[in-house]
């Protein structure tokens, strides 16, 4: 371990360890009552011999799922907890289950007799594989106590040699306890130091879960003292002149948090020093040390120090410092955390950033990550450290804010952003305001300090966003939690059927930042000669409390999510895709709705230059746009399905059925039979259905040959820069993208529709009427949605929309003969249930992923959602539906 | 739908005795799917038409829940299944007319063999192969043939003719022959059986086919085609036949690029190619992305130097043929140790890829949608970064030598299809940016402007 290892482990925690607890205390212990101090999160490894008490004490002192108990381990493995040829597969299981506890951040306590160093060994290296802290309670009883409880047990079977022999093994080594690496260790020596020990579980220095700011985060300084104080101005804290120096207060009682690298290069450090050590100590601020700050303590101590990398000018600044300055700064940086969690874990705050597994954990690699970062070990052509980018693949779920590698401008990387805009190298001073995520710039008053290298080159949107998806992403049992009060569970079978559908079929995730939900049938009618009716869609919402609802003519064509852009750089800067096309259109399973790259370029200009006299780009302060649409004809996505199998079974049926007809009206006439004329009137009956069959599924066909046969009806405007739509209503969506159509009525067409108070009578009689007359000559039917986007009846989310079909509509859904009585009685047994519930799910993430997008969350928390939605297509439903 | 039979030997009303169904009355008899009707549109001495009418029920046939194919998944629904003659014809012959069917005349015995002019008409059926088929069938049999096709959509023309037909054959033979012929070739035509075929349908096909079909010149497809393609039933039909060779599937698009390129036997050439490589650069661990079925694996098992030997695919559907094909569940301990399959995407950097000498993506990239390829290329030059990547792809040029037109791919799934020249572009693209170095070779027989039917990259870093 390096010099600097032990040092930076030794300092953090560094709480005032009692002294009675160090095991070389050779003092008689008295029995008063001691509590000791362990940390919330680390690994108790209990030590004493057969029969020291070890299983009663952990019983005593913590919670039976806590305890890990090679004893038991052994009975699992054994179904014999002596069985000693069962140790080291018992001890296998006890170790998996120690790392994966520790590994969730669990204390975990080994109850085995741990008295010989090996085992202790593998303890210590689990725990600090895992980055939490070793602690050792010594239960060190007398020989004579063990020996008499070992003996009245009669489950064990070993004598008195064993324990005397396992007691030599632990004087021989006990003192070498820390040395082994526990940091702390408990050692009890009677039975009435036992009995009177309490052990009290602290949080970890860097745990301010309970601090929620908000923040005014500020990045590396680096003795540029006008600009922190231009800084503190431009963020709205009150500078003031207080008894130890300059300080600081906010009106909103913000907290402020400086990011570490206070010192060198620039021109007033020990300035810096003062206002953070002020802010600090009137508790307005907190501060992570930088790895400036640690070489500076390096030379404060009288180290060996080369003055380099700007070190030179802080100790010059330093020159006519007192003594008591300079050891006041020296306790300022020992004192210093590695590292904060912030507001309930939201918010982790570290020098060079924190990768996921390292937050919140205290070791030696913690403390390395968080002041240098990761590096690869190499040098560059600069001599500096080459760096692994961590936040690249950053896949946690606190924000991440660091400083220490110089940026051109501040980018968010995964949830994840660098506030280290150079500013003692000319670049600026830069703040993050929290939770507010705005950023908050000084620009430098000069160059004080010439760049060693250049800035580092901006990360391209492609580096912002992760090098591609990662297969952990997606795989396996997926829990993707939503705003929406709802955590939603991907099932690992459906994750791995909908990963073959995206990777074979779907579009560039990066386009994909939404798939629309699947849409129940309202309840089924028992009307005669019909299988959907209104009534029901309106029964349902009225139970479910809605006032009101909007019903939209559901058009024939194909569901079409389109995402358009004001040009194709803006498509390529908020999408990250190569620059190239000016948006895309998608199916509802995610793949491309043209297979015509042209007609879809050509498309795309015309719906981007209607947004564009409509104003939309102003009006809605945006570049871009994502809305849910119909796109007609639905032969144009579908001709081939149309002719494979509607046309084809038309035309079988007609040529089967006037076939037979004409048979029947022969044999009918020549018999003069009554079997062969009811007959021939059912067959002609079904001749008739099949040609109102063929007359239904020719509507959907036109030919499309260039963007003026197109017809797109949008129907919701999902989202833009920033934002989603959610919380306006249907009327609002209906209205504004009633301005767009008419900006160009060729290519677009407004949804009809009305509004319907459901405690208005004449209104719902109308409402019905107005399906009958759409549906009466093959129309497809309307959709009913509550007003609002998310209605709720007390928790419970309202279908979002339910689906009214036309009764001819549904011949090319349920079979062309669906309406004959004896087969529409057995098609009304239908269960909805299953088909809401996926709805219902589906919606939610499609809102979910849509937030993330607009919310600049990364490429993989928006991927999740839809990809959540293309894995619960997977999920065996009634197509007919 | 609709079976019509017609004798013209005086006194014709005698098929009435022949098919023990009186030509004066309508009779409807109940099956499992439905019902058939069975009448007489004309019944004189000269002309007699007896009919067999399909009443298939639609919503009994969803009940026994067939599984929908990809991309249609209402066809359980809206079917052709009601309409035309199948499978359920056959089963209808042989509850309706189950003694002429099997040659016995109850009241006149002395019609059972009688030869006479017959004329049947089927309308109408659903040919999977076309008029050729029809005529391929039955013409052997001494049938003179006489097809009708129906248009698509007459409101369509342009969607030209559907594939349902209405065959008339005639010839002079016996009604029982034109049944037994009917019963075996009706599903053949149809090419999708109802119901589960199993053991019991070798015995059907030789029960009704005994006397013709050994001899008849497409008795292998009919074999194959009747007992739903299986080829272990296949074979066992054949073999109590004769000895005859197995047939091979004519239809899926794996096998139709097997044929296409069948003449140099690409795919072991492919195979061999990736081996030599293999072998020239030492690799003993190999990541085959793509693995499919497992053909390669299957191939660096049996060579005991490859340690370490794991397949990805997306398909879970591969991976169960693959699992099958390699015998995981049968492997010695040992042997299974050598070898992983996952299931895997190409498009998302996974680390399980990382850490192998050698990484194969054989005919796996013309899979993929063009703009996918960089995600592709940095999962695996990137990401997994393995000291030796093998890159294979068709060689488009060398198409017309197979006898394609013009634009026309190799097989349905491929997205693209490269010239030496697109091919060479991206790779050296791609190894530039990652620090890769690409060397090219072809793979099958060469021809000096074309060039080699696959082209090969192998990267090395």
């Amino acid at each position: 371990m390096s010099e600097r290892e032990t040092q930076s482990e030794a300092a953090e925690p560094r709480s005032a360890e009692p002294r009675s607890a160090e095991p070389r205390s050779a003092e008689p212990r008295s029995a008063e009552p001691r509590s000791v101090e362990i940390p919330e999160l680390c690994l108790v490894v209990l030590i004493g011999v057969s029969g020291s008490g070890k299983s009663t004490f952990a019983a005593q002192h913590f919670a039976p799922t806590e305890i890990l108990s090679s004893d038991v381990c052994r009975g699992w493995v054994s179904d014999d907890q002596n069985d000693q040829s069962a140790t080291k597969d018992a001890f296998d299981v006890l170790h998996y289950v120690a790392a994966t506890r520790l590994r969730r951040g669990r204390l975990t306590v080994v109850d085995a007799t741990n008295v010989q160093v090996e085992s202790r060994r593998s303890l210590v290296k689990l725990a600090r594989e895992h980055d939490v802290l070793p602690v050792a309670i010594v239960l060190d009883l007398p020989l004579k106590v063990c020996k008499a409880r070992t003996a009245a047990r009669t489950d064990r079977h070993f004598g008195g040699h064993v324990v005397a022999q396992q007691r030599s093994q632990l004087r021989r080594n006990i003192r070498g306890l820390k040395r082994e690496g526990f940091r702390r260790v408990i050692s009890l020596r009677s039975e009435a130091e036992v009995a009177a020990l309490t052990l009290e579980r602290r949080p970890l220095w860097n745990d301010k879960r309970a601090l929620s700011g908000p923040f005014d985060i500020i990045g590396d300084i680096h003795g540029c003292r006008s600009e922190l104080e231009s800084m503190l101005d431009a963020l709205g804290w009150q500078r003031a002149m207080g008894p130890n120096g300059p300080t600081a207060s906010h009106p909103d009682g913000r907290t402020l948090v400086f990011l570490g690298d206070l010192v060198d290069r620039g021109p007033d450090s020990p300035g810096v020093l003062r206002w953070v050590m002020n802010l600090v100590a009137d508790g307005v601020a907190l501060c992570v040390p930088g790895n400036h700050e640690m070489k500076l303590k390096k030379w404060l101590d009288g180290r060996n120090v080369k003055l380099t990398h700007g070190l030179a000018e802080t100790v010059e600044q330093l020159a006519e410092a007192s003594d008591d300055e300079k050891a006041a700064i020296e306790r300022f940086i020992r004192e210093r955390v590695s590292h904060y969690v912030l507001d309930g874990g939201r918010l982790v705050v570290a020098h060079a950033g924190l990768t996921q597994r390292l937050q919140g954990r205290a070791s030696s690699r913690v403390r390395q990550f968080a002041l240098y970062g990761e590096t690869t070990g190499e040098t560059d052509d600069f001599g500096l450290p080459v760096r692994y980018d961590w936040a690249k693949n950053y896949r946690g779920g606190a924000m991440v804010v660091y400083g220490h590698t110089p940026v051109p401008e501040p980018v968010w990387v995964n949830n994840t952003i660098c506030l280290d805009t150079g500013c003692v190298f000319g670049g600026a001073l830069t703040a993050l305001r929290y939770p507010e995520r705005e950023l908050v710039q000084v620009p430098a008053e000069r160059e004080h300090y010439a760049p060693v290298r250049p800035l580092v080159v901006e990360p391209t949107i492609e580096d912002r966003q992760g090098p591609v998806l990662d297969y952990a992403d997606v795989a396996g049992r997926q829990v993707v939690e939503t705003r929406y009060g709802r955590t939603i569970t991907l099932p690992a079978d459906h994750a791995a059927a909908a990963l073959e559908v995206m990777s074979r079929f779907a579009l560039d995730p990066r386009w994909l930042i939404y798939l629309p939900p699947t849409m129940s049938p309202s309840a089924t009618s028992q009307r005669e000669g019909l299988l959907e009716h209104p009534d029901e869609a309106f029964g349902y919402f009225r139970a479910q409390k809605v006032a009101t609802v909007i019903c939209q003519e559901k058009h024939m064509g194909s569901r079409a999510v389109v995402v358009i852009a004001r040009s194709p750089a803006a498509a390529a800067a908020r999408f990250g895709v190569p620059e190239g096309p000016r948006g895309v259109v998608y199916t509802r399973t995610g793949r491309a709705f043209f297979r015509d790259g042209a007609l879809e370029a050509a498309f795309l200009e015309r719906l981007g230059d209607a947004v564009t006299s409509a104003g939309l780009w102003q009006t809605l302060e945006t570049d871009w746009l994502c809305l849910d649409c119909e796109l007609m004809p639905w032969s144009l996505k579908a001709e081939s399905l149309l002719k494979s199998q509607y046309a084809a079974v038309g035309s079988a049926a007609l040529a089967g059925l006037d076939a037979a007809v004409s048979a029947l009206e022969a044999a009918a006439a020549r018999t003069g039979e009554t079997d062969a004329a009811a007959l021939r009137d059912r067959f002609t009956a079904r001749r008739d259905h099949i040609g109102r069959y063929v007359d239904a599924y020719r509507a959907y066909c036109w030919r499309a040959e260039s963007v003026d046969d197109l017809k797109l009806a949008p129907f919701h405007l999902l989202a833009a820069e920033g934002r989603t739509f959610f919380d306006r209503d249907h009327r609002w969506h209906m209205e504004t993208l009633a301005t767009l159509c008419a900006a160009d009525e060729g290519l677009l067409r407004a949804t009809p529709h009305r509004v319907v108070d459901l405690a208005d009578e004449a209104a719902v009689a109308a409402a019905v009427e107005w399906w009958q007359a759409r549906t009466a000559d093959g129309g497809e039917g309307m959709v009913i949605k509550p007003l609002e986007w998310l209605a709720r009846k007390g928790s419970r989310l309202v279908q979002p929309a339910l689906k009214c079909r036309g009764r001819d509509y549904l011949r090319i859904i349920y079979g062309p003969e669906y309406l004959e009585p004896e087969h529409l009685s057995r098609l009304r047994s239908r269960g909805l249930k299953r088909k809401r519930s996926l709805a219902e799910r589906e919606f939610l993430l499609g809102l979910e992923g849509l937030e993330r997008f607009a919310a600049g969350e990364p490429l993989y928390r928006v991927h999740q959602c839809v990809f959540g939605v293309m894995a619960l297509e997977a999920e065996p439903v009634d197509p007919r539906l | 739908m609709l079976f019509t039979l017609t004798s013209t030997r005086p006194p014709a009303t005698d098929l009435g005795f022949v098919l023990a169904k009186h030509p004066a009355r309508t009779q409807r008899f109940a099956l499992s799917f439905g019902a058939a009707h069975v009448f007489y549109p004309e019944a004189s001495p000269e002309r007699c038409t007896a009919a067999l009418l399909m009443d298939v029920d639609p919503v009994a046939l969803v009940r026994g829940g067939r599984r929908a194919p990809d991309g249609k998944p209402l066809a359980p629904y809206v079917n052709n299944r009601p309409y035309v003659l199948s499978s359920h014809f056959s089963t209808a012959l042989s509850r309706v007319f189950g003694s002429a069917l099997n040659g016995t005349v109850r009241h006149r015995p002395e019609l059972a063999d009688e030869i006479q002019p017959l004329e049947a008409t089927l309308d109408p059926v659903a040919v999977r192969g076309g008029a050729r088929l029809v005529r391929d069938l039955f013409e052997p049999l001494g049938y003179a043939v006489e097809i009708t096709r129906h248009p698509l959509d007459p409101a369509f023309p342009e969607w030209g003719e559907g594939p349902c037909h209405r065959v008339v054959l005639r010839a002079e033979t016996t009604v029982t022959t034109l049944l037994r012929h009917l019963y075996v070739l009706v599903p053949v035509l149809d090419d999708d059986k109802h119901y589960w075929v199993g053991d019991a349908e070798v015995q059907k096909l030789l029960a009704k086919g005994d006397d013709w079909l050994p001899e008849h010149p497409m008795r292998d497809a009919i074999t194959h085609r009747y007992l739903a393609r299986q080829r272990s039933l296949t074979r066992r039909a054949l073999a109590l036949m004769d000895d005859g060779p197995p047939v091979v599937d004519d239809q899926a698009s794996d096998a139709a690029e097997e044929q296409i390129e069948r003449p140099v036997r690409l795919d072991d050439a492919r195979r061999h190619a990736v081996l030599e490589v293999l072998d020239a650069v030492g690799a003993t661990s190999v990541i085959d992305l793509g693995c499919g079925e497992g053909k390669l694996l299957r191939v660096l098992l049996r060579k005991a130097r490859f340690a370490r030997i794991f397949g990805v695919d997306v398909s879970p559907v591969a991976l169960e043929r693959a699992a099958e094909r390699l015998k995981l569940a049968e492997l010695t301990p040992r042997q299974r140790a050598r070898i992983d399959i996952v299931q895997g995407s190409l498009t998302y950097r996974d680390a399980r890829f990382a850490g192998f000498e050698a990484a194969c993506a054989i005919e796996v990239i013309e899979h993929m949608e063009p703009d996918r390829l960089d995600a592709f290329a940095r999962v695996v030059f990137e990401a997994a970064r393995p000291p030796v990547v093998i890159v294979t792809t068709p060689n488009v040029e060398y198409n017309a030598l197979f006898g394609l037109a013009e634009g026309q791919r190799r097989h349905a799934d491929h997205r693209f299809e490269w010239t030496r020249a697109e091919f060479e572009g991206w790779a050296r693209a791609v190894a530039a940016r990652f620090g890769y170095s690409v060397e090219f070779r072809g793979v099958g027989a060469e021809d000096a402007t074309r060039g080699a039917p696959t082209q090969m990259g192998v990267f090395r870093r």
